[in-house]
């Protein structure tokens, strides 16, 4: 039992390596491999500002995307007790999205780089923050996702207004564009605020540990067993908030990815909702790291967005989820 | 004797109604206490209380003879296991995993398990008669076995007073005596058990001592006719086995009072 999941847990980190390393050598300008790698430590030329401007924030922002949401997919399902959960069901991708784009709205991000994942975080803390204060008044996992259907349709919706106001079209298509989610020309300014929040968000859904655990038991076993509960869920909403905040500012709205990655490992860590959380980041970077990848190969020209990848494929797996729990219940 | 748990006056109020109203009870260690009374009378609320979960507007609750609000969260934890009303796992763990979680209390928050962590599981799965599927997934298993293995989560904790609510809920007649002689057991080895119950006659054959509850009040401490009138407004009909002496009740009849 132990040995196996050892063994999954390195096959994952494997793949998330495998798929960050293959995003870092594919793309339009035909470098090899050696020449990329010479170009990461040269310092001059063009192969090293082809490997250090362009691809290596590429690679790392793909797999710390995707290691955000995995985590805070995993951190949520854990909490709410739900195979449903995830950011984008519980509202906290769209309103770090909303967050995004009021600040491309009003032409913020082009005066200060860290004002899109300023708002973003933002808007992630304030739905994450609502649904926290739901359910510290007493509001159950139903209610709590219901909230969260609620926030998703409003962040949704003022998103549409502000498009609809956009001051000129090239607002417009920046912000359309934004939300289609994405890891095209991004730059090492974006791997710097990203890596350090992420890093952070995932440490403390770590650190819910065996508290995450008990909640198995529902709210009031926890309790019984000496669990701080409000401590574990306030641990969570902060965690998921800057991960989730973070990826959205840095990446624009990849869903389905904090959905899928911890319930495809879920039966491999005995159920567990505290061992889910690590290999959850890892199965996610890799899956936005290869999805990335694929955007680039089947169209180099990049019309195909990151987040329309995802969400196509991770739609239909959505939809088969529901399908099966319904007949489990 | 001092007693295990002991409720002095407790008053406990839900958004300004009422739910336990100077409730006094000593709880013997050593013993099954049954506590019965009707839906509503706070038979769930008692141990809620007792377990901390709910603030005490008056009155007073000692855990082994010291006022709750001076015990800490841990502490407590591993002074008192709590099954609760129709637990439920919401995850399907292996039945051995699900008992670990009972050590909790006893486990810093990253540490693996250690040897004494294994042996408390091994025991309790032992005593809950639950080793034979151990290795299963919950969600496998029977719900007379699942409650056997959420009841050895509890006794996993190895803690000196036992808090059950309805644990016989939903189990067919064997599991249900099953449970109650499991509770029995746990009692003889020391344990101060409570258990809250709707089937008298599981009550009254199977418990040391009787609570009767009614709208948060103590009606009594016996199972007498005086009682199960003023309590629950019946009659009941009351079988004696020659043998053990014991009674079996059914509620027979309502009485218009």
């Amino acid at each position: 039992m132990k040995a196996r999941d050892g063994a999954i847990t390195l096959a994952l980190l494997a793949a998330a390596l495998g798929s960050s390393a293959l995003s870092f050598f594919v793309g339009p300008s035909h470098l090899s491999p050696s020449a990329l790698i010479e170009g990461l430590f040269a310092g001059h030329g063009a192969a090293s500002i082809i490997a250090l401007d362009i691809r290596l924030p590429r690679a790392a922002l793909g797999f710390l995307v995707g290691a955000g949401l995995g985590a805070s997919g995993a951190a949520l399902q854990g909490l709410f007790r739900n195979p449903l959960a995830s950011p984008d069901v519980t509202g906290v991708t769209s309103c770090a999205g909303l967050g995004a784009v009021i600040a491309l709205y009003f032409g913020l991000a082009a005066g200060a780089y860290w004002l899109l994942p300023a708002f973003a975080i933002a808007g992630a803390l304030g739905s994450a923050g609502l649904l926290y204060l739901l359910a510290r008044a007493g509001a159950g996992v139903m209610a709590l996702v219901l909230a969260g259907v609620a926030i998703s349709s409003l962040a949704v919706a003022l998103t549409a207004l502000a498009l609809s106001f956009a001051a000129n079209p090239y607002a417009m298509s920046e912000m359309v564009l934004w939300m289609m989610g994405s890891l095209k020309d991004r730059t090492l300014a974006d791997l710097a605020y990203a890596a350090p929040l992420i890093a952070a968000g995932v440490a403390l859904l770590t650190s819910a540990g065996s508290g995450l655990e008990a909640l198995t038991l529902g709210e009031e076993a926890a309790h019984s067993l000496g669990v701080n509960v409000a401590g574990v869920r306030g641990r969570i909403v902060l965690g998921v908030a800057l991960a989730t905040g973070a990826a959205t500012a840095a990446a624009g709205a990849v869903s389905f990815v904090g959905l899928v990655a911890p319930h495809l490992l879920r039966p491999f860590y005995g159920f567990r909702p505290s061992r889910l959380i690590a290999p959850s980041a890892l199965a996610g970077g890799a899956l936005v790291a290869a999805s990335d990848v694929l955007v680039r190969t089947i169209d180099p020209g990049e019309q195909l967005r990151l987040g329309v990848v995802t969400a196509m494929l991770g739609a239909p797996f959505f939809f088969w989820l529901i399908l099966r729990l319904r007949r489990e219940v | 004797m001092s007693a295990a748990l002991r409720f002095e006056g407790a008053h406990v109020a839900y958004g300004g109604r009422p739910a336990l109203s100077g409730v006094s009870a000593s709880i013997a260690r050593g013993a099954v206490t049954g506590v019965v009374g009707p839906n509503g009378a706070g038979k769930t609320t008692l141990l809620r209380a007792a377990l901390g979960l709910l603030p005490l507007a008056a009155g007073e609750i000692a855990v082994e003879d010291r006022a709750l609000r001076q015990w800490s969260r841990p502490a407590l934890a591993r002074a008192i296991a709590y099954l609760p009303q129709g637990g439920e796992a919401h995850w399907p763990l292996r039945a051995a995993d699900l008992v670990m979680l009972g050590r909790i209390p006893h486990r810093a928050r990253f540490a693996p398990p250690s040897d004494e962590d294994k042996k408390a599981v091994a025991e309790a799965l032992a005593r809950a008669d639950a080793a034979d599927f151990a290795e299963r997934r919950i969600d496998e298993l029977s719900a007379g076995e699942r409650a056997r293995a959420l009841f050895a989560r509890a006794l996993a904790t190895k803690a000196p007073i036992l808090l059950a609510d309805e644990p016989a809920a939903y189990l067919d007649p064997a599991h249900q005596l099953k449970l109650m002689a499991l509770l029995k057991e746990e009692a003889r080895r020391g344990t101060a058990v409570v258990v809250t119950l709707h089937d008298l006659s599981l009550a009254s054959r199977l418990c040391d001592e009787i609570l009767v509850l009614k709208d948060g009040r103590v009606a009594g401490r016996d199972l007498s006719e005086a009682t199960l009138a003023k309590a629950f407004g019946i009659t009941a009909l009351r079988v004696v086995d020659p043998r053990t002496g014991a009674a079996a009740l059914t509620p027979w009849e309502i009485r218009s009072s």
